[in-house]
């Protein structure tokens, strides 16, 4: 499949799949129960709290707790989803999820909207760009970035049936929808192009914008191949090892500060294994600032053109 | 089975002989929670040793202040969770009794890791949502040392329970007066805890933990009034070191090991009840 046939069957924010997973999924699973700390609206949890009021846990501004009691209530079986924005879900209670979920093993579902710049207007103090780093470097987490409505959806319904800690993040903007559900697997790497040149590496949002760029690269006669890794941690060594030594340069692509991110876990990868030269799109140390989405991606070098620049440097270095 | 206060004599023996064989623990709070745990474990709760995480139709307990861990360990092993002898690998290397308790090393009777101060109070509550969930007509039980109630995640647990009417848990706090670098009074105060815990709406009660008859009438009394829409706390006054008359009231003996002369006078002054470990 050439990249030009990945089109866009629509546009939805991708907080609106976890909201509709978690309600096909409760429907299924009737241990499946949804906390959340003052923010139901923004979760998109309405249909979820009118189906399944028993269910639903109102905590209150009071994310600490929130972590606690969905560590407790998987203590005969319940399987929590907690749900607030990526700020809260991660920095906030770090020490919570780590001794409460992660080292005491708990089946806690930590479910994270309004992740990095695209959260927007609101600004810095909410636009988390370290999360994935935070969630990646506890042991037994499994860190999970779709990336549109519909594998967002499909990832909230895995991950009842997938037993352990789970961090899974996703954001605000209405995003173009260009995945099938049935396309997710947790832990398995989604190819979208075969390529000898390049290989980009993207997850969430970045990953429409890493086939844009694929597009303007191929019409460049650029053979570039794009790989979703939606799951971060355990990470799909196979694919990414397999890539490389075909096209033995990279660029990654993620809504995260490059320090502790996706492209931290490719290049642990390539230096053991493969070492080819890596060139990185993300934040470069920084926190954001308000602005629409549009312009914050711009201006913190995360657009279709930082993509092409990234990969056409990343295959000059090649030489 | 002996008599609960002479249990209780066994347990403190061995929190200063697990304290002591590490060189290292927290003797002063264990042994003032160790009239409490034995009463919760060899009568109060309705439990089984044989240990399922889930604990589907048990009473189940939570150790928020995990530091406490040589009483709750000495409790669990003398009611059948583990061996006994596994009580002198405490605090040692590839041992399953971790400085604080854990889950991760698979310590049947532990069901989630303490230590971090503050969190047991969620847990509890989650818990005991569950089992509401489920439909159980069992019940919670959590213990929290007064220096942890600087904790604000206590408060946010502490607002949740009544407003969700969870009533079927049960939490003591260890009112003992003394935290790591003091008086709690001079370190950060606490005021009236119960008239607190009253005013958040929970009922409140109020007992000398080092009075086995009390903790029992007070512990029973307390399970008579779960089910009533309303969360349980229960003020526990307790000397820290109790029962090892050098180390009473001290907050020094908090969390540092008896030398082997210490050792041999505080044991001199509890009974051996159930054969050492």
């Amino acid at each position: 499949m050439s990249l030009k046939d990945i089109q866009s069957t629509g546009n939805k924010d991708t907080r609106s799949g976890f909201g509709d997973g978690i309600v096909e999924v409760a429907r299924k699973n009737e241990n499946v129960v949804a906390l959340t700390a003052d923010l139901a609206g923004s979760m998109k949890l309405q249909q979820f709290m009118k189906e399944f009021p028993e269910r639903f846990v109102q905590v209150g501004i009071a994310e600490a707790n929130m972590i606690g009691i969905a560590a407790g209530m998987t203590i005969g079986g319940k399987i929590p989803y907690t749900t607030t924005f990526a700020n809260f879900s991660t920095g906030r209670v770090y020490d919570q999820i780590r001794q409460s979920v992660a080292y005491s093993g708990k089946n806690v579902k930590i479910c994270a909207s309004h992740a990095g710049v695209t959260l927007g207007e609101d600004g810095a103090t909410h636009q988390i760009l370290e999360d994935i780093g935070l969630m990646k470097m506890l042991p037994g987490m499994t860190v999970i970035v779709p990336c549109d409505y519909a594998q967002t959806k499909a990832a909230t319904m895995a991950i009842a049936e997938y037993e352990g800690p789970v961090y899974l993040r996703f954001g605000r903007p209405v995003w173009p929808i260009f995945t099938k559900e049935s396309d997710f697997k947790i832990g398995k790497a989604q190819i979208f192009s075969e390529g000898t040149d390049v290989t980009i590496f993207a997850c969430g949002h970045m990953v429409w914008n890493a086939i844009q760029a694929g597009i303007e690269l191929e019409a460049k006669g650029i053979s570039v191949e794009v790989i979703n890794i939606h799951t971060i941690k355990p990470l799909d060594e196979e694919a990414v090892l397999a890539s490389i030594k075909k096209t033995k340069c990279v660029v990654t692509a993620e809504e995260h500060n490059i320090i502790g991110g996706l492209g931290d876990a490719i290049a642990q990868v390539a230096s053991r294994h493969f070492p080819v030269p890596i060139e990185y799109v993300g934040t470069k140390d920084t926190f954001g600032e308000s602005g629409t989405p549009k312009e914050l991606l711009k201006k913190y070098g995360l657009d279709v053109p930082d993509i092409v620049a990234a990969a056409e440097k990343a295959i000059q270095r090649k030489k | 089975m002996p008599e609960l206060k002479a249990i209780a004599s066994q347990i403190r023996r061995d929190i200063v002989r697990m304290v002591h064989g590490s060189s290292s623990g927290h003797p002063g709070g264990s042994l003032g929670c160790a009239d409490f745990l034995t009463a919760l474990y060899f009568q109060v709760m309705k439990h089984d040793p044989n240990f399922n995480m889930n604990a589907t139709n048990e009473d189940v307990f939570f150790l928020s202040n995990g530091h406490i861990s040589p009483v709750f360990y000495s409790v669990l092993a003398r009611s059948g969770y583990f061996d006994v002898k596994e009580l002198a690998t405490f605090r040692k290397i590839n041992s399953r009794l971790q400085g604080h308790p854990a889950t991760h090393e698979h310590l049947p009777g532990v069901r989630i890791a303490s230590g971090s101060l503050g969190q047991g109070l969620s847990a509890a509550i989650g818990a005991a949502l569950t089992k509401k969930l489920n439909k159980e007509n069992t019940t919670v039980f959590s213990l929290h040392g007064d220096g942890e109630l600087d904790e604000g995640q206590i408060w946010e647990a502490a607002m949740f329970a009544p407003h969700h009417k969870v009533d079927n848990l049960i939490a003591t706090i260890d009112w003992n007066g003394q935290q790591i670098d003091g008086p709690t009074d001079k370190v950060m105060s606490l005021g009236n805890i119960r008239q607190k815990f009253d005013a958040f709406g929970w009922t409140t009660l109020e007992m000398n933990g080092n009075d086995m008859d009390d903790v029992i009438a007070t512990l029973d009394k307390a399970k008579s009034l779960t089910g009533q829409g309303k969360p349980i706390a229960i003020m526990m006054h307790t000397i820290m070191g109790k029962g090892v008359d050098f180390m009473e009231n001290d907050h020094n003996w908090h969390g540092i090991a008896p030398n082997d002369e210490q050792l041999a006078k505080a044991l001199a002054q509890l009974p051996e009840t159930m054969g050492d470990y």
